[in-house]
Parts: C-alpha cells; sequence; structure tokens
C-alpha cells in the first residue's frame, strides 16, 4: 500500500494530480472540439464568400425572404429561402417549424448544403419575441431588405424540431 | 405610491446593507461588541426593507398598476393570479429585486440560525453578505429600477411571454435563485474564514447545511427548467447545453464538489484550502452565470433586455468579488494551518477524485460556453459549440466518476483497503457487466454506448445496495440488520438515495436517447399511427379558448393491443397578449415511458402535421432528480448537521 508518510509527499501527489487533469482536461477540450461539435455561424454571403463545401455543418442565418415559402406534398417538408439582402440561398427543412416562424423575419438554421447549393436544414430556430435582437440575423445590406420590420428580430434558443 | 414606499425601501436597505459591510469590522478591531452586533441587527433590517420593497412590486402587479413600468411591460389584466405574481420575477428587473431578497433573506437566516457561532465570526460572515447585498441593491437601484413609473400610464400592459406562462416555469427561477444565492453563504463564510485566518472542522460543519441546501434548490431548479423544456418547447427534448443551461449547470458542478469536500474538512481536517477556494469559485458560477443570463451577451429566452450599461455593471461588480476574494485566498490561504495527511487509498482519496473530476468537467463547461463569445470578441466570426462537445466531456469525466462512486463510500478514512472495497462490490461488477453484455448482445454490438451507460447505471445501483448492506452488516450478521438499518444516520441514508438518484438519471438518460420512437406524419381524422407499440388513432381538431389564448386542439386516442390506455390533447395555441404561438405538447406519463404528442399545423384538406414520440423510462431524469433533492434534504434533517457547534465554543465571544 502506497501510504503518505508525510505532508510534503503527499503535497507532491496532489500538486502532480493537478497537473495531471489540468493536461488532460485541455487535451480533451481541443478533441472534443474536432468534428461536429463546432458549428460556423454563416449569413447567406458569407457561405458564398468562404465557399463552404457540401456536407459541412454549420448554421444559417437571416431573414426568411417573403414569397419563397412553400409547402411540398407531403404537408412536412417546407421550402423558403433565407437572405441577408446580398446573397440568397434555398433552404428545404423537414418538420414542425417553430410557432413563430415568419416570413420577413429573423430565422436561424442549421445542416448541410447538398450538392446543388440548397441548405438542408434539420433545425430551424425561430424567433422568440419583438423584444429580443440577436445579433446573428442582421442582414449585411439591410438597406436592400423589403421588410425592414424583420430586422428587429430575436429566435428562440431552443431548436423548433428536428427533421 | 405603493411603488414610490418600494422604491424609498430600497434605499433604506442600501444604506443599511453599508452600515453593515463596514461597521462590524470597526467593531472587530477595536473590541467594541455593541458595534459587532450590529451586524445582526442590519441582517434583520436589510431583509425586512428588501421584503417591503418585494411586497410593493407584487402588490403592483396584482391590482395590474400600469403606471410602473416593469408592470405595463409584463402583465395584463387578462392573465391568471399565479401568472400575475410570478410576472414579478419573469422580467429581468422583478428578478434581480428577487435575487436581493433571498441573498438577504439568507443573511437573516445565519442570524438567526447562526446563535452558536462565536459572534466575532457570524459578524464577519453577515458583513461579507452585506458588500454583495450593496453590490446588487446599486445595480438595482442604478440601472434596473422596477419602481420606474410612465407617464401617462397605459390602460392595459404587455402581457408575458407565453413560454413562461407556465406552473413549472413559474417556480424555477426562485427554485433556481434559492440555489444560487444561497451558495453566497459558502461564499461569504469562505472569505470571512480567511479574514480571520483559521479554518476549523466547525466551519465545514457550519457551512456543509448551507451547502447542501443551495445545492438541494440548484438540482431542483434544474431539474423543474429541463422538465419545462421537455413538455413546453414540444419537441421532446431536456437539455440543449444552451449557454443558459450551462451557466446553472457549472455552479451545481461545483457545488457537488463543494458538498464533498467540505465533508473532507469536517471530518479529517484536511483540504481545508481546497474547500475555501471551491466555495468561491462555486458563488463565482452564479455570478458568471447571472452576468450571462443578464447582459444581454447571450440571446435567449432568459435575456430579458439588452442594455450595455447593466453588462458593464455586472461585469465590473463581477471582477471585484471574484477578484477580490481569489486575491484574498492568495494572500491569506497559504497561513491556513495544514490539514491531516490521507493515503493514497482512503475516503478522502476518493472525494478529492470525486472533486477533480467535477471540477475538470465544470472548466470544460466553462470553456465551451465561454469560446463562442470569445471567437466574436476576437472578430472572428460567429460560431457555437454544439452538443457533441458537451457529451462528449461528461462521457469521458463522468463514466470514471461514477466508477469511483461504486467504491467510495466503502473506502475507510485515512486509510482505506482497495481490495476489501473490491470484494465487497465484486457483486455489482458481476452484475453490471452481465446487464451490458446482455444489451449489447440484444441489439447486436450496435449500440455500444448504451450497453456501457446502462452497465454504469447497473453498477451504481447495485453498489449502493451492497454499501448498505454492508454497513448493516446483512450477509456477515443478518439476524441484527433490520435493527442497524434502522440506526443509520438519515445523513447516510441521504448519500445512498442522492447517489441512488444518479443512476436512475442515468438510466432515464440512456434509456429514452437509445429507445426513443418518433414519428413526423400528416394525419387525418380516423388515421392510425403506431409508434413505440402503442397505436395513436387521429381523432381530428378542435378550437378551444383559455384565459388569455385561442387553440387548436388536436384529439388522440392511444390504445395498446386494442386496449384503450389514454387521450393525448396537443394544442397549438395562439395568446393574445402579447400574440405569439406556443406549442402545448400532451404528455402521459406510463411506467415504461411518456406518450407525448404534438400538433403542427393544417396541411390542407382536413390533414395535420403530428409528431408523435414513445420515449421510455424518461421520467427517471425527474424521478431521479426528485430522489437526489430528497436525499439532500434527509441529510440536513440529520440531527448531527443541525445541531452545529458545541455551545462550549462560545467561550470565544
Amino acid at each position: 500500500m502506497a501510504g503518505l508518510k508525510t505532508r510534503k509527499k503527499q503535497r507532491l501527489v496532489v500538486a502532480s494530480i493537478a497537473v495531471a487533469a489540468i493536461a488532460g482536461a485541455v487535451l480533451l477540450v481541443l478533441f472534443a472540439m474536432g468534428g461536429d461539435s463546432l458549428s460556423l455561424f454563416l449569413q447567406p454571403s458569407a457561405v458564398h464568400a468562404k465557399e463552404i463545401e457540401a456536407g459541412k455543418r454549420f448554421r444559417l442565418g437571416g431573414l426568411v425572404a417573403p414569397g419563397t415559402f412553400s409547402k411540398a406534398e407531403d404537408g412536412l417538408t417546407y421550402h423558403f429561402t433565407i437572405t441577408d439582402c446580398a446573397a440568397d440561398i434555398p433552404v428545404t427543412f423537414k418538420g414542425l417549424l417553430p410557432d413563430l416562424f415568419r416570413e420577413g423575419q429573423g430565422v436561424v438554421t442549421e445542416g448541410r448544403l447538398n450538392g446543388t447549393g440548397t441548405f438542408v436544414a434539420d433545425t430551424v430556430l425561430a424567433k422568440h419575441d419583438e423584444n429580443y435582437a440577436p445579433p446573428g440575423t442582421m442582414p449585411k445590406n439591410a438597406e436592400a431588405c423589403t421588410h425592414p420590420e424583420g430586422l428587429n428580430s430575436g429566435y428562440n434558443t431552443s431548436p423548433g424540431s428536428r427533421g | 405610491m405603493i411603488a414610490e414606499l418600494g422604491h424609498f425601501a430600497l434605499m433604506i436597505a442600501l444604506a443599511f446593507a453599508l452600515i453593515g459591510a463596514v461597521v462590524p469590522h470597526i467593531g472587530i478591531s477595536r473590541g467594541n461588541a455593541r458595534l459587532v452586533a450590529v451586524a445582526d441587527n442590519v441582517a434583520i433590517g436589510q431583509f425586512v426593507m428588501v421584503l417591503a420593497a418585494y411586497a410593493a412590486l407584487t402588490y403592483s402587479f396584482v391590482i395590474s398598476d400600469f403606471s410602473v413600468i416593469a408592470v405595463a411591460s409584463n402583465s395584463h389584466t387578462a392573465k391568471p393570479l399565479l401568472y400575475k405574481i410570478s410576472g414579478v420575477w419573469g422580467n429581468h428587473e422583478g428578478s434581480l429585486l428577487l435575487w436581493v431578497l433571498i441573498l438577504t433573506l439568507f443573511a437573516c437566516a445565519v442570524s438567526l440560525r447562526g446563535r452558536f457561532l462565536p459572534a466575532r465570526f457570524r459578524a464577519r460572515v453577515l458583513s461579507v453578505q452585506s458588500l454583495l447585498v450593496v453590490g446588487f441593491l446599486l445595480f438595482i437601484l442604478l440601472t434596473s429600477n422596477p419602481f420606474l413609473r410612465l407617464d401617462p400610464a397605459p390602460v392595459e400592459g404587455n402581457g408575458l411571454n407565453p413560454l413562461l406562462q407556465d406552473p413549472g416555469l413559474a417556480f424555477h427561477p426562485p427554485m433556481l435563485y434559492l440555489g444560487y444565492v444561497g451558495l453566497s453563504v459558502a461564499f461569504s463564510f469562505a472569505v470571512a474564514a480567511l479574514i480571520e485566518g483559521e479554518v476549523s472542522p466547525l466551519w465545514a460543519r457550519w457551512v456543509r447545511p448551507w451547502t447542501l441546501a443551495a445545492w438541494v434548490f440548484l438540482t431542483g431548479g434544474l431539474a423543474l427548467g429541463s422538465w419545462w423544456a421537455y413538455y413546453e418547447l414540444g419537441w421532446g427534448g431536456w437539455w440543449f447545453w444552451d449557454p443558459v443551461e450551462n451557466a446553472a449547470f457549472m455552479p451545481w458542478l461545483a457545488a457537488t464538489a463543494l458538498l464533498h469536500s467540505a465533508i473532507v474538512v469536517e471530518k479529517r481536517d484536511a483540504l481545508k484550502s481546497w474547500t475555501i477556494l471551491l466555495s468561491i469559485v462555486a458563488f463565482s458560477f452564479s455570478l458568471l452565470g447571472t452576468f450571462l443570463v443578464r447582459s444581454g451577451v447571450l440571446t435567449s429566452v432568459h435575456a430579458f433586455a439588452v442594455d450595455p450599461a447593466r453588462g458593464v455593471f455586472i461585469l465590473g461588480f463581477l471582477a471585484i468579488v471574484v477578484g477580490g476574494s481569489l486575491a484574498l485566498y492568495a494572500w491569506r490561504a497559504p497561513k491556513l494551518a495544514p490539514g491531516g495527511v490521507f493515503g493514497l487509498v482512503s475516503r478522502e482519496s476518493a472525494l478529492v477524485l470525486n472533486n477533480i473530476l467535477l471540477s475538470t468537467f465544470a472548466a470544460v463547461v466553462l470553456v465551451g460556453t465561454l469560446y463562442p463569445l470569445f471567437v466574436e470578441a476576437l472578430g472572428a466570426g460567429q460560431l457555437s459549440v454544439g452538443p457533441p462537445f458537451f457529451e462528449y466531456a461528461a462521457t469521458v469525466l463522468m463514466s470514471p466518476l461514477i466508477v469511483a462512486l461504486g467504491f467510495g463510500p466503502l473506502l475507510a478514512w485515512k486509510r482505506g483497503r482497495l481490495g476489501r472495497a473490491a470484494q465487497i462490490v465484486l457483486p455489482a461488477l458481476v452484475v453490471a457487466a452481465v446487464a451490458a453484455l446482455a444489451i449489447w448482445w440484444q441489439t447486436v454490438g450496435g449500440a455500444v454506448m448504451t450497453a456501457f451507460g446502462l452497465g454504469l447505471a447497473t453498477w451504481l445501483t447495485v453498489s449502493v445496495f451492497l454499501e448498505i448492506a454492508e454497513r448493516i452488516q446483512l450477509f456477515k450478521n443478518p439476524e441484527g440488520a433490520f435493527r442497524r438499518l434502522r440506526g443509520l444516520p438519515r445523513a447516510s441514508w441521504g448519500m445512498s438515495l442522492a447517489h441512488a438518484g444518479l443512476a436512475v438519471i442515468l438510466f432515464g438518460v440512456t434509456i429514452s436517447e437509445a429507445w426513443t420512437e418518433e414519428e413526423l406524419l400528416v394525419m387525418a381524422a380516423g388515421d392510425t399511427a403506431e409508434v413505440g407499440g402503442f397505436t395513436f388513432k387521429f381523432g381530428g381538431v378542435a378550437p378551444v379558448a383559455g384565459a388569455n389564448f385561442t387553440a387548436v386542439r388536436g384529439f388522440f386516442d392511444v390504445s395498446r393491443h386494442g386496449r384503450t390506455v389514454t387521450a393525448l390533447t396537443p394544442e397549438d395555441r395562439l395568446y393574445t397578449d402579447p400574440v405569439m404561438n406556443t406549442t402545448e405538447a400532451s404528455i402521459y406519463p406510463l411506467l415504461r415511458g411518456d406518450l407525448y404528442a404534438v400538433i403542427g399545423e393544417a396541411a390542407g384538406a382536413g390533414r395535420w402535421s403530428v409528431r408523435l414520440y414513445f420515449k421510455p423510462f424518461i421520467s427517471g431524469l425527474w424521478v431521479g432528480s426528485l430522489m437526489m433533492m430528497l436525499g439532500g434534504i434527509l441529510s440536513l434533517s440529520d440531527r448531527r448537521l443541525r445541531i452545529g457547534a458545541p455551545k462550549a465554543k462560545r467561550a470565544e465571544d
């Protein structure tokens, strides 16, 4: 039995365990940050500028462009366009849209681009109350927006639905 | 008039708190007992004043006095009384007032319950507590005054966010705050001990009940919050690793660690310096959580207002409290007398391991929560740290904790024997391995993590029972076992119950994650769907009206093998003030799992989009949380904790 006879010894052991724990935590953080853990938050023009490749998971935010919303035959798949008033990206989503999803208002979606440049979302976070103004959905080119009331919009922190 | 009285009461409370923060220290340094005793009077006085202010605000809400801004922007005449009262803390200003109310309540409780504490030490504790009250009252009076008037007064208020109009959420904030602010007591005790330069086992004996109480409330607050998310947000999730949730989870982790390290201080007079640090860190996490949630750096249901002045104030306050207390720690902690020595294999070491894992987890959650803010501040774009990061960390760090949990309580203080403990828990290992292998085999090698999780949960459950059996010598000496069972101290029942609660939560998480069945479909009246072995028959929809909403209600008859189980009636509500849709899931809990239905929108031709779930054993989450809370309460009611310090200690006065 490895007894710790003296205080000095005990302190040495405790200190080395602490160092090991910190090193372990750093490694753990680095390791866990890999894969799908980090998702970028981008608006349509940034997606084009950064030439995000198909299949990479990220969050796409912006306004739901007015007049682009449609529902597919199955009653569960939705098509709409997310715009930052400078660039547009078509989005499809299968699931239940959050209650406050509206055309012309802020929305954050999470998913991947497919081969044809359509963003396939599995999560849609919609605006949540008039008082909240998240920075992420504020369009780059606000003057060009046809629905300026959409600027002052918030989104729910909780995923609305999953596909 | 009432609102002005409330405002005035807050100013008096501030004056009291300022006196309470300064005068007792002068009294101690001059040896003037009357000045020292001021701490007690102030503790009661400031509580009464803040209570008066809180009552004034509640009154304004109840009578719908819309000339008060806080009421006008957050209440409505048509709101049920419960939500008028809960509306008091359903907004930024009111929730801070609740925070201060609880802060002063705890100070008052320390003053009244802490009569056994040496007067000098109690005065130090109370003055630190008063200093915190000063900070928060200044914050309220300078940036977030709930009593500001609106002229002319509107005839009707804006109403409360309908998502918050829910019984589960009505009690979530007070519960969480009792936990958050309860940690301030441990903090004040720690700072007082640093000032006095002495940490004794008695110190731990005083601190432990307070920490335990705070921990019980924190556990309850977290459980209520996640329960609310589960049934109110309508997609069956219960934890999102949202920054705001993390902000409440970190103090919980730190409090759990503190709870365990305080045991070592009390029983063995070791780990003193670490426990002091942990007390400071736990409350700092509470403050950090408040900063994250209240300053508007995060956008969420909880972020009531975006006002830079508030953020700067809280950040400054955070810097002073955390920086100041850590500086004090760096200066004074090396002067603390070193504690007892213990062996590498001992109860102390097991608790140290518990502390290392819990604090590492808290640190990793902190990194994951702050990383996006950090990246954004550097101008490197926006990103979010998703659940996989936290789930990975939880798996890596909590699995060894649960393994160690099986051994820890069986090790002796000072020097334990691992072989002996291993011998006792061997059956648990066997049962767990068999369970894990059986599941792994059943799912044809598919879900390794499911098998692992269930193995861990089984291990923990069985080892809790083995530990009790060992204590009462069930196998060695069975005839007296029942008598010994009844003689077990409540604290040890509390421990077993809380640990078993963790096992139940682990069962709930693993089983519901692995075997949830989910259908997203379009149904017309008369259609049926099979989910998780249950038949959901859709009976169409009907309009309904509530006090302040109208709704579309869907009807489902759920049966199993032709026998009716229940009827589910999910709603899609449209609230009028403010105008907002909410989804009301309909949930029917069975022993084996929850039936869960959500109604979406009309899909044309009498069809509706619906989402149906069967979530096996998800109740384990709430049942397990309740067991943890009950375990904490049981420990609190243990005579050994309640009595506190022996009276002889008063001679020091």
